[in-house]
């Protein structure tokens, strides 16, 4: 259990995510929420309630659902395909290819409950390995957002850049954590703490994580830079480097697959352009049966597995 | 390594062949499809001629299911829907989309024959860096709604086309070809489903029942029948057609009677009009020589 958890109030950002984008539909008539079968875990029954005729239900058909929503973005719409994490990027993997990135398409593709957020459901209900798929995807951005406001953000930012996008959003309660008037671009990593000894480039439910373990470092005379890497794609190149060149060690942090994720994107860039010692935390394997809390503690995904990593990142441990 | 001719030059309007289009293709749209059958029948020889020295200079392509759609593609946009070349964007435009994307050939040599791009620049299919892919890409060809190829994907499409007309209020409507091997792609079925739901009677749907696949007959591979009974069951209003009797297809392509989306199941032959290639599953991406070609040209110029 992490300190932030414990201590500040945390929000569930569907909750954000829904009313974003009915706000959103009020000012552009082009906005329009795809789903199947998913309005309520979207939380779109308001936006339903309010647009009746632009919340489209294609019932659970997966595949049908992007294909139908990059024929509402041929006929000028701007849909908004929201689904349940696993099913929207597992089932639907081809027509995220083909359908709308390869076709250029302004489709907004919003996983909902990624990660373990299905705790006790198992695997096949986890979206570990949707930042591995969405990656291999050619034009397509990823944006995970933090906390409420980035949600609201990357709902607004989506909308508004004409581009075939990815929007993670948490279900597992998270804290706000982005200081208010933080600019939010594409490409653009926040830099949520200072330190000089070690980065922790993190995403999403693991950004508070984060901010506890360089509370608890700090605790320990080592000071840790936190980075929050909104975009994954595109990722903030010049913030790795300089995360590298600057603390000499990085650590990286999400609630997904090892292979293919932040921590492969990150790597990447360090061994090509500043090799330092890199320790990756997530998802190495299909989780066991448990909550998510427990799930994210088993793999080491908290402040005190953050801790670990970066002492033994720097041959402290 | 040896230097290869590469053709990377973005495809422009041809602008007569395109003025010419837009008045003729406005009579044929308007003459009954009797009045129009002769007419479409001469382009549609005109086409398969494209298609056949398409495929012999690149020396690959899907010939068989190119002479098999042909028909309907020429009956789709010379005689039915308003397309304009000079403004291949424009928000009402009719859409049409090709889902069997593997016969690019035959929907290039269409939309060359309306001015979208010169006729010429179908000697570039599938060379190097060509905007005239194996399988049509909407960002580099004018008069490609959405990148079709992986099979069970444009019929999905069309129908978020439809929907999003439908939702706008606007009377443009949508036309997707299908091949018959391509129904047995679960994606189909949920569209045909969604379609029905939304009341999508502006959608038509064109199965191009060439009873042939890659690697067999559809019935013994994965039988498709009753077809005809399955649409209906889906909510669809059906039409069985011959699919090279042009008057027949544009009577199809007449829209909806009922309120229901319209699927249209043309029977037709792969291979079409060339006798040695006709109904013979070997042709169905086989390159034919030159020799075969010129035999080819002959017989459709009888």
């Amino acid at each position: 259990m992490t300190a932030l958890a414990e201590q500040a109030p945390t929000f569930d950002c569907r909750v954000d995510f829904g009313e974003e984008l009915a706000a959103l539909a009020r000012a552009d008539e082009r906005i329009v929420a795809v789903c199947n079968d998913s309005v309520g875990s979207s939380n779109l029954v308001k936006f339903r309630e309010e647009f009746p005729d632009r919340l489209i239900n294609v019932g659970i058909a997966e595949q049908d659902l992007v294909g139908v929503s990059a024929g509402l973005a041929n006929a000028g719409f701007i849909p908004f395909v929201s689904a349940a994490a696993p099913f929207l990027t597992g089932r639907a993997l081809e027509q995220i290819k083909a359908d709308v990135a390869y076709s250029d398409r302004h489709v907004v593709l919003c996983g909902q409950s990624p990660g373990m957020a299905y705790g006790e459901l198992g695997p096949t209900h986890h979206s570990i390995e949707d930042l591995s798929w969405m990656r291999a995807v050619p034009g397509l951005r990823i944006v995970v957002p933090a906390d409420p406001s980035q949600t609201r953000d990357a709902v607004r930012w989506a909308a508004a850049s004409g581009l075939p996008s990815y929007i993670r959003i948490p279900r597992f309660k998270v804290p706000a954590v982005t200081p208010a008037g933080a600019p939010f671009e594409a490409g653009r990593a926040t830099r949520l703490a200072e330190g000089d000894d070690v980065t922790v480039i993190a995403i999403g439910t693991m950004v508070s994580r984060a901010l506890d373990a360089a509370a608890l470092l700090r605790a320990q005379g080592l000071t840790a830079r936190v980075v929050n890497m909104t975009f994954v794609e595109p990722l903030d190149v010049a913030e790795v480097v300089a995360a590298a060149e600057q603390t000499g060690a990085i650590i990286t942090a999400e609630e997904g697959l090892l292979s293919g994720g932040l921590g492969a994107a990150v790597a990447k860039v360090v061994a090509e352009r500043h090799p330092v010692p890199v320790r990756m935390l997530g998802v190495p394997t299909f989780a066991p049966t448990g909550s998510t809390s427990f799930l994210l503690d088993h793999f080491g995904l908290n402040a005190e597995g953050i801790v670990k990593a970066a002492r033994e990142a720097l041959g402290r441990a | 390594m040896t230097a290869v001719k590469t053709a990377s030059r973005p495809l422009e309007l041809d602008a007569p062949v395109a003025a010419a289009y837009v008045e003729r293709s406005a009579l044929l749209r308007a003459a009954s499809p009797a009045e129009a059958a002769p007419e479409l029948a001469s382009i549609a020889t005109r086409i398969r001629r494209d298609v056949l020295t398409t495929i012999q200079a690149a020396r690959m392509g899907h010939v068989g299911g190119d002479l098999s759609v042909t028909d309907l593609l020429v009956t789709a946009m010379w005689g039915t829907l308003r397309l304009d070349p000079h403004d291949p964007a424009n928000p009402l435009r009719d859409r049409f989309v090709l889902s069997k994307g593997h016969c690019a050939a035959a929907l290039y040599s269409t939309l060359a024959s309306c001015g979208f791009f010169p006729q010429e620049r179908l000697t570039e299919y599938m060379a190097p860096l060509s905007p005239l892919n194996g399988h049509p890409n909407r960002v580099k060809v004018p008069g490609v709604e959405t990148n079709t190829g992986p099979l069970g994907h444009g019929f999905p499409v069309a129908t978020g086309c439809a929907l999003g007309a439908k939702l706008r209020g606007e009377t443009w409507r949508t036309i997707v070809v299908l091949g018959d091997g391509e129904m047995q792609e679960g994606s189909n079925w949920e569209a045909a489903m969604t379609a029905a739901h939304y009341g999508l009677a502006n959608l038509t749907a064109v199965v191009d029942r060439n009873r042939l696949q890659q690697g067999a007959r559809t019935e013994d591979t994965k039988s498709l029948e009753p077809l005809d009974q399955k649409w209906a069951s889906f909510g669809w209003e059906v039409r069985v057609i011959d699919g090279h009797d042009h008057q027949a297809i544009k009577q199809a392509y007449a829209p909806s009677s009922t309120g229901r989306p319209v699927a249209v199941i043309a029977n037709t032959v792969k291979g079409k009009g060339v006798s040695f290639m006709e109904d013979r599953v070997e042709w169905h991406h086989k390159v034919p020589t030159d020799e075969q070609v010129q035999l080819a040209l002959e017989e459709l110029s009888r």
